[in-house]
């Protein structure tokens, strides 16, 4: 059984239709990124993963329906949301006595010791501690707790790119081993490239694009085509186009890579590149974006 | 909270492996959590009993005069004047923490939601029951034995200023070993506190919790606002009152104080009942079953609320 199954996922908001209908199924051990543009329905998702919010459509999380049970459901699941939610009276010994209190996976002794990396006061209150600091604060919550899944939805927003930065490099190094999952959402896509093994694309509700990363390197090439190899390459037909400065980049969809060496330099396109693609062909999206 | 009578899959074995936590204990941090965000539920009464201290030291030369020209006039109004002061801030204290507990509860759920913090608190292994019930246990107990232990404090405090002011005026302490019994004021009080502030009292404050985890905005509107409807559109679609008496019963007073005609003081009316007179009345347990509904209702609506 996967960690989480979703099937025919819906959530209509008034006249909204947040999430029309999706599957999805993750696996255990794996991190996948959650992309979409703004309005895609990301965080109705996730919400409705984490009990949040009500829907319609089955769901289960590690085997639990989240909706009836978040309280039992996060004694495994862990999440940081993308604004402060800690609250601003909260001291940091506070925070730490109360999570130490309820949570039967939390280990103080492990969020005292990343706390004492940093400049954060037991003493300090929410409120005094800059935005980075109160990053720092959720992620020695959420580190210390043995979970089992771990949802990030815009975990680094408005931090600067060091904190960014050491935010991944903890959760790679210090967090993530085999036996638990990470979902995350953000618009820095390029900062999470490397750390994820599945990708999937959310836009309107609906997932466009569900992969591996494997499955992506070999499936996906990006060529910056030698000029006069340009109407040999097109006549590949690529998924997307577009100029950079003189030269012109083509992205392929399921073109062996071997028959794309000829036509110019080629490698695996960033994950915003083909974003930038997949939402470009969406015509519905593309006719709303102008 | 959380019975696991979902099929748990093979995603349980680790789960029953850990060292489990108890429910009392989850309590116990959710109802310290209250403490440390409302710091007015000891802060106010604090100050106000620091206030009827130096009010009291300020008038303790009007006591003196007072003392002395009732002595000239019987026993009565002696004990009169030694008590007065010991009631005054008893009541003050009482009334202080009635307000507390509305303003408590009122912002209870609501403020959760406002800074977002719900979104904390939600992410943590605590059912929505478990946060509402830890907040009614604020205005149902915490707040009168607060009440209590702070007015044992302020009349111990007062008693010492008033044996220095005694014996300095050289009136003596003879007239307060006589005339004053706190003792029996502060067991009057407790029963007072807990029976009516906190038990009697559980429906309203169940109401405004519920007000408090639904209302988007101007809780405190939601709180009150529909009982005074309710009472209008009474009276104009029947010409009846009833809910408005029915409000006044339970709320405006004591039960058994209409027993009393003659004593309009409903702390001397309550004497007069015994505790296990009231633990078998009726209208105790009505009003605490309706607490429970506003409270089931409130930790459901809490359930699908987020921040606003």
């Amino acid at each position: 059984m996967a960690l989480i199954e979703g099937r025919g996922l819906r959530k209509v908001f008034k006249t909204t239709v947040a999430v029309d209908g999706i599957n999805l199924r993750v696996e255990q051990g794996r991190i996948l990124g959650l992309i979409g543009p703004n309005g895609a329905g990301k965080t109705t998702v996730l919400n409705a993963i984490l009990g949040l919010t009500p829907y319609e459509g089955q769901l289960t999380v590690l085997g639990l329906d989240p909706w009836a049970s978040r309280d039992r459901l996060m004694r495994d699941v862990c999440f940081i949301a993308d604004i402060a939610i800690l609250p601003r009276w909260l001291r940091v010994y506070q925070a730490l006595d109360f999570v130490a209190g309820v949570h039967p996976r939390f280990d103080r002794a492990k969020a005292e010791a990343f706390l004492t990396k940093t400049d954060i006061k037991r003493n300090s209150k929410v409120r005094y501690l800059s935005k980075g600091m109160v990053t720092q604060l959720q992620l020695a919550i959420v580190m210390a707790i043995d979970a089992r899944l771990l949802v990030l939805d815009e975990p680094t927003l408005g931090l600067d790119i060091l904190f960014r930065r050491q935010f991944y490099d903890s959760l790679l190094n210090d967090y993530f081993d085999r036996s638990r999952t990470i979902i995350v959402t953000t618009h820095q896509v390029e900062e999470i490239q490397h750390i994820l093994t599945d990708l999937m694309f959310i836009n309107r509700g609906r997932i466009v694009l569900d992969t591996s990363m494997e499955d992506f390197e070999s499936r996906y090439t990006e060529v910056q085509v030698h000029p006069e190899q340009l109407s040999a390459a097109r006549a590949l037909k690529p998924m997307f186009e577009r100029q950079a400065l003189d030269r012109t980049l083509l992205i392929f969809d399921g073109i062996e890579r071997t028959k794309l060496l000829s036509l110019g330099d080629t490698r695996t396109p960033s994950i915003a590149d083909l974003f930038v693609a997949v939402m470009t062909n969406q015509p519905q999206n593309h006719g709303a974006a102008q | 909270m959380s019975s696991p009578s979902t099929p748990m899959s093979d995603f349980e074995p680790q789960a029953a492996a850990l060292a489990a936590i108890s429910p009392q204990r989850t309590f116990y941090w959710s109802i310290r959590r209250e403490l440390w965000e409302h710091r007015s539920i000891y802060i106010v009464p604090l100050i106000v009993a620091g206030l009827i201290l130096v009010g009291f030291l300020l008038g303790s030369t009007h006591l003196i005069a007072k003392i002395r020209s009732a002595e000239s006039l019987g026993p009565m109004q002696l004990q009169e004047a030694v008590e007065r002061p010991y009631g005054f801030a008893a009541m003050f204290l009482m009334g202080t923490g009635f307000l507390v507990s509305i303003f408590y509860c009122v912002e209870a759920l609501h403020g959760e939601r406002r800074d977002r913090s719900i979104l904390f608190w939600k992410s943590l292994p605590v059912s929505d029951f478990t946060v509402v019930l830890s907040k009614m246990m604020i205005p149902l107990i915490v707040v009168p034995l607060i009440t209590v232990a702070l007015t044992i404090a302020t009349h111990i405090v007062m008693l010492l200023l008033n044996i220095v002011i005694l014996q300095v005026s050289g009136i003596g302490l003879s007239v307060l070993w006589t005339n004053l019994s706190l003792s029996t004021m502060w067991m009057m009080m407790l029963y007072h506190m807990v029976a009516l502030h906190g038990l009697w009292f559980a429906p309203a404050y169940g109401w405004m919790l519920l007000a408090s985890a639904w209302a988007r905005r101007a809780a405190f509107l939601w709180a009150v606002l529909p009982p005074i409807a309710i009472g209008v559109v009474e009276k104009i679609a029947f010409n009846t009152s009833y809910f408005p008496h029915w409000m006044q019963y339970r709320f405006g007073g004591a039960p058994g104080a209409e027993a009393y005609p003659g004593n309009d003081h409903a702390m001397h009316a309550w004497a007069h009942l015994n505790f296990g007179q009231f633990l078998v009345s009726p209208g105790l347990w009505s009003g605490l079953v309706v607490a429970a509904l506003f409270l089931f209702a409130a930790a459901r609506v809490r359930r699908s609320r987020g921040p606003i």
